[in-house]
Parts: structure tokens; C-alpha cells; sequence
């Protein structure tokens, strides 16, 4: 099956399991490259998917944690090819599904064909870019699926409803619903009308939903599991390893 | 940067630009530009570029927009013949003023043309990113002028060298909000900006200050700022008797450049675009984007970047603010691509030294930005003797004193006859 496949799998297998998906983010290499392989595999074994952060200089569209474990981790020397050689010589103890997310330029640089290549047999399954709205994905698109390698695309409480159905058939893997009208890491809340919205999301996706942006702890998880296939918890992830804290123990507590 | 095009792409390129049919309908001129931005702002940017087609090139708002360069901006600016630095030069040597222009920079033009567009649009608030300041000053007065609440974002480096401009942004009414982030300079200011838009991308009009950015802004501002070239086009005529042989003018996003040259772009005129040396050639000394970046994407736009081998963007250096920027507008590195423009840099030291010598021979205090195209002006001077020179001088100096008071006169007031 192709790799994108194992997203939904892993997706589906925890929801049959009677569990909402976990798929906890993690920036590379933060907060100490030397731990990197040690923390992602703590989170692979408390996650269902694991979404791993490229660190890029200009993260716009990530709150204050996203954007300092991303500048804390490149002053470290975190690069793409430093997190693809760092997986390869992990080898094959990580069996979770790993979905990359990057900003379009570190990719660029990199090559799309190299890219697939190199996640492919790094046991990457597919990508999300923030700043890569589907009109200008074509190129990429391509590249990734060649592999068999997916793009997830991201959808809105602001996307209208013609696109979002676009966006919902274009996606591989699952589909990310951000839960708010903003950036990571906003400490408002989940807004009130987040159950219609899901809902609407997930009435027009063919593959999982995953939400993200603002989930924090297992209310929050329980809130979007009603209506979601999946919770996605990237800045309180984020804030857990600063702290140097347990990430699994932190994402059990979310399953309540 | 020549490998970008193949063939003869560069003259089918750049005949389309002369005939002003880019940027083309996906955003693009040529390879450069398109729309890279968030999915929560997708919806906001469509908004926003129907809103430019609808109504930009109408009758009611050109009426507007030109009554208030007319009676609030004080255009036409002047063009002023430069007679003693023409006499030392070897040249002739004509400066079209926009340091004339209100709140001291052509940064006016176009914050007054789109605060009347995000009236007419419905925006609840505006907010805008500044480097030197000159466009938060812009953007609060228009905002001021039209009656919308405004917020600027400035890097915090930025806060503390361009002083006289955060004072003058409060007064006007506007919040200032540092950004601490990043390189704490423009490109941070410009990131700072884009999140808080995303998190209210219905109230929000984000007034983007330079020909920079996702489409549609490159056009817009290319749109806003043609005045400059438009008129320096008309005025050299009757002034000079002649357009000139070749046009200067500093490029930081490079606003106040497209403004110049792209009136001018089917003239047999030598277009030259001055970047920021900085202190050497060194990745992170200079800000010379064009001269030693390559293709990528910064901050919505597909643009020559200053970046390392791994796509992340360097931070850059120059003593002007306003120049200290890692990537470029689009069309810029288009008509690079394509040869029609030349783009080159001045340092740090050549640029004050320009800027001396303008105050001492002209009597007037030019922006530390604007010294760059001074600076590089005078040696094609010296290799052009007689070259008639028009040089876009697109800002004051005054904002610059709290850094020029670090570096004492060398030029005595009275020097020369």
C-alpha cells in the first residue's frame, strides 16, 4: 500500500480501538538534537502519528513555542538532511507513521525529487505545509505521490464551503481541520462552534480528520474526539519537553 | 540568476512587462512572485484581490486617490536640477523629490491609496510592518486621514535605531507594537504582521508597505508608487528637454524602485537598482539581495532570497533600515532575470558619504536608503561623463540622525566654492 495509506491505518486502527488518534508534534532536534531520536520514539509509542516540525527561520504561521523551538533548534544545526540521517541511522524501531511538517523554502532548497526519495525510505509518509496553499501544490503534489508519499492539506473555520470540499478530496492521509482562526498555540480556547464545523469537515472528507491548533489537555481531546478522528497537540507537546517531562506520560494524561 | 530563464523566455519576458500585462493572472511575473500563504488567509487574499480589481482602476477611486496626492500628499513632487553636484560629477544630475512628498518618503503614495481601498472594502482596522519607519509614519497618517484604527509591528532593533519615527507613529494615533522575534528587523515585522492577520482575516486589512509579499501586493504597490515614475517621466521632459540616459534608485522590498522604473521600462533608459552593501560580501554583512541570492520562497512570494544552502533565510546587514531586508519584490527579480534592470550595491561607508556630500553641495538631508542610489550614481558619473542622471529620492534624512549622530561630518557645511 502506499505510504500515505499508513496514516489513515493508524488513524482508523485507534478509532476502532475506541480511542480518538493522538498525533503529537515534535520539533527536530528540540530541545537537544543529541535526544532526538530518544524523544521521538517516547512520542511514537504514545502517539498513533507522529507529526515532526522542520525547523525554518521564519515560521509564520506559529505562535511563540512553535517559533522558539524552531530558531532554538536551527542555532543548534537542526537541518533536513541532519533529521534524515538521524532516521536512517535509527533504522527500523519506529513503526509509527511519521508525518512531516515544513514550511515550503527548506523544502525547495532540498529538491522535491530528493525529497520523496530520502522520506520515503525514512519511513515518512506524508507532509504538511503551511504555507503552501493547494493553487501553488501541483509541483509538490506530484513529487510526493510518485512516492506514494501524501499531501495533507490543512482547512479552516474561514475556508468556504467550495473549498473545503476541494481541499477535503485533495488530501492524503487525513485531512487537518485547525480548530481556530489563528496561530499555534493560542491559549483562547476551543471556540463554541467547533462541533458544527467538525462535523461539516468530516461529513465531506473520504479519510480521517485530524484537529489542531489550541488542544491542550484531555478535555480538549475529548471536545474535538466527537466529532474528529483525531486530536493533534503540537505547542503543549512542545512546552512538556521544554520542561524536560515525561511526553508519554503527558499524552496518556490526554487520553483521560 | 541567468539560468532562471532558458532562451529566449528573458525577451518574451520582458515584452510583456513593457506592454504591462504581468503580473498574469496566477500572480506570477514570469517564474517570480505567486501567492504562498496560509489556508486561513487564502479566503482574505481572494477578498482582497477582487477588491483590487473592482475598484483600483475605477473612476471613484482614482478621483479619490488623486485628489489626495493632489491636496494632502502636495503632488506633483518637485524635480530639482542639482547644479554643484552636477559641476563635481562631471554630470547632470536631476533628483525627483519624494522626500517632499508628505510625512518625508514615497512610502505615502501608496499607505494613503490603500487605506482609501480598506475603507472601501469594509476593514474594521488596519495594520501594517515597518522597517525604518518611514512606512508605519505613512500608514498611521492615511489611517488618520481616512479614520481606521492602526497598528504598526517594527522589529525591535528597528525601535531603537529609527527612534524620531515610533514617536511620530504614536502621535498620529497608531499602536506600536514591538516584535522581538527573529531577526527583530523588517522581515520579523512582516511575519509578525501576517499571524496577526491571520487570527482576524475578516476585520483585518494588512497595508503591506513594499512591492513585496503574496499577490496581489507586488501589483498593488507597483500600482501606487507608478506616480513617481510618471511624473519624473513628464517632468524631465519639460524641465530637461530630454529623459534621461540612465535612472537610479535604492532597492530594499523595492518599492519606491518599481514606482520609478516601471513608467520608464519602454524608454531607452538605463535602469539601476542599489542594494545594500553593507560592510563586505559575506553572507549576513550586506542586504544585496539580487546580487548574491537565489530562488525561493519568502514570506508568500517565489523571489531571489538571501538563504543558505538549506533554505534558511540569512539575516542581513546595513545601516539603513529600510534596506535591510533578505528578499526582494517579484518584478524585481524578474527584470533582473530578463537584463532589462542592473542591479547593484553600495556600503555602508559609500552611502554615508554620498549622503555628506548631497547635504554639503544641495542642501538636503537625504535618507540613508536613498544614499545608496547617490552613492552608486557618482561613479557611473565618473565613468559617464556628461551622462544625463535622474535619481529617485524617495526619502528624508531626518529619521536617520539618531545613527548619524555615531558617525561625525566629515564634509565641513561650507566646504568646496
Amino acid at each position: 500500500m502506499p505510504a500515505h495509506e499508513r496514516i489513515a491505518a493508524a488513524i482508523t486502527a485507534a478509532n476502532e480501538a475506541g480511542r480518538t488518534a493522538l498525533v503529537p508534534f515534535i520539533t527536530a532536534g528540540y530541545p537537544e538534537p543529541g535526544e532526538f531520536i530518544e524523544t521521538l520514539k517516547a512520542v511514537a509509542r504514545a502517539g498513533d502519528v507522529v507529526e515532526l516540525g522542520i525547523p525554518f527561520s521564519d515560521p509564520m504561521a506559529d505562535g511563540m513555542t512553535i517559533q522558539r523551538s524552531s530558531f532554538e533548534a536551527l542555532k543548534k544545526g537542526v537541518s533536513l538532511k541532519w533529521i534524515f540521517d538521524q532516521l536512517d541511522a535509527a533504522g527500523d524501531g519506529i513503526d509509527t507513521p511519521l508525518v512531516m511538517m515544513s514550511y515550503l523554502n527548506p523544502l525547495l532548497a532540498f529538491g522535491y525529487e530528493a525529497l520523496a526519495e530520502r522520506a520515503l525510505a525514512a519511513g515518512v509518509c506524508g507532509f504538511i505545509v503551511p504555507d503552501l496553499p493547494f493553487e501553488e501544490s501541483g509541483e509538490l503534489r506530484a513529487a510526493l505521490e510518485s512516492h506514494g508519499l501524501g499531501l495533507v492539506q490543512l482547512v479552516t473555520p474561514a475556508t468556504p464551503d467550495d473549498r473545503l470540499r476541494t481541499l477535503c478530496e485533495a488530501s492524503r492521509g487525513f485531512v487537518y481541520a485547525v480548530t481556530i482562526t489563528g496561530i499555534t498555540g493560542g491559549g483562547a480556547g476551543l471556540p463554541a462552534d467547533l462541533a458544527d464545523y467538525l462535523d461539516k469537515v468530516s461529513g465531506m472528507s473520504k479519510i480521517p480528520v485530524c484537529a489542531g491548533f489550541g488542544i491542550r489537555a484531555a478535555t480538549d481531546v475529548a471536545a474535538v474526539g466527537q466529532h474528529a478522528n483525531g486530536a493533534i497537540v503540537g505547542s503543549a507537546l512542545v512546552e512538556v519537553l521544554e520542561k524536560s517531562e515525561d511526553p508519554g506520560k503527558f499524552l496518556g494524561s490526554l487520553l483521560g | 540568476m541567468s539560468a532562471v530563464l532558458q532562451g529566449d523566455e528573458a525577451g518574451k519576458l520582458l515584452d510583456a512587462a513593457i506592454r504591462r500585462e504581468l503580473p498574469d493572472e496566477r500572480g506570477r511575473f514570469g517564474p517570480f512572485g505567486g501567492r504562498y500563504v496560509p489556508e486561513t488567509l487564502v479566503p482574505a487574499f481572494e477578498r482582497l484581490e477582487d477588491g483590487v480589481k473592482e475598484h483600483l482602476h475605477e473612476a471613484a477611486f482614482q478621483e479619490e486617490y488623486r485628489r489626495e496626492l493632489r491636496e494632502w500628499v502636495g503632488r506633483p513632487t518637485a524635480l530639482t536640477y542639482a547644479p554643484r553636484l552636477s559641476k563635481t560629477w562631471g554630470a547632470d544630475v536631476w533628483l525627483k523629490r519624494e522626500d517632499l512628498a508628505h510625512t518625508g518618503a514615497h512610502k505615502i503614495n501608496n499607505a494613503i491609496g490603500q487605506a482609501i481601498l480598506a475603507k472601501r472594502l469594509g476593514a474594521k482596522r488596519i495594520i501594517a510592518e515597518t522597517g525604518a519607519g518611514q512606512h508605519g509614519v505613512a500608514s498611521a497618517a492615511a489611517c488618520a486621514r481616512v479614520g481606521l484604527p492602526c497598528t504598526v509591528y517594527m522589529g525591535a532593533v528597528d525601535i531603537e535605531r529609527q527612534a524620531p519615527n515610533v514617536d511620530r507613529m504614536h502621535r498620529l494615533g497608531a499602536e506600536v507594537v514591538a516584535v522581538e522575534s527573529g531577526d527583530k528587523t523588517l522581515r520579523a515585522a512582516i511575519d509578525e504582521a501576517l499571524r496577526a492577520w491571520v487570527a482576524d482575516p475578516h476585520g483585518i486589512y494588512y497595508l503591506l508597505g513594499s512591492a513585496v509579499g503574496p499577490h496581489p501586493y507586488p501589483y498593488l504597490v507597483r500600482e501606487l508608487q507608478s506616480v513617481i515614475g510618471e511624473e519624473s517621466r513628464q517632468q524631465m521632459l519639460e524641465q530637461a528637454g530630454a529623459l534621461p540616459d540612465v535612472a537610479f534608485a535604492c532597492v530594499g522590498g523595492g518599492s519606491n524602485a518599481i514606482g520609478l522604473f516601471y513608467p520608464l521600462l519602454g524608454d531607452d533608459i538605463e535602469l539601476i537598482g542599489v542594494e545594500a552593501g553593507g560592510t563586505g560580501t559575506g553572507l549576513g554583512q550586506n542586504a544585496a539581495t539580487l546580487a548574491t541570492g537565489t530562488p525561493g520562497v519568502l514570506q508568500g512570494s517565489y523571489t531571489i532570497i538571501l538563504q543558505d544552502d538549506d533554505g534558511q533565510v540569512q539575516e542581513t546587514h546595513s545601516i539603513s533600515a529600510g534596506l535591510d531586508y533578505s528578499g526582494v519584490g517579484p518584478e524585481h527579480a524578474m527584470l533582473q532575470a530578463t537584463g532589462r534592470v542592473k542591479y547593484i550595491s553600495a556600503e555602508d561607508d559609500e552611502a554615508l558619504e554620498a549622503l555628506e556630500e548631497l547635504c554639503a553641495a544641495e542642501g538636503i538631508l537625504t535618507a540613508l536608503e536613498t544614499s545608496h542610489a547617490f552613492a552608486a550614481a557618482k561613479k557611473y558619473a565618473q565613468q559617464h561623463p556628461g551622462a544625463k542622471i535622474l535619481i529617485g529620492n524617495s526619502g528624508r534624512g531626518d529619521k536617520d540622525m539618531p545613527t548619524l549622530t555615531k558617525y561625525p561630518a566629515r564634509i565641513r557645511s561650507h566646504a568646496g566654492a
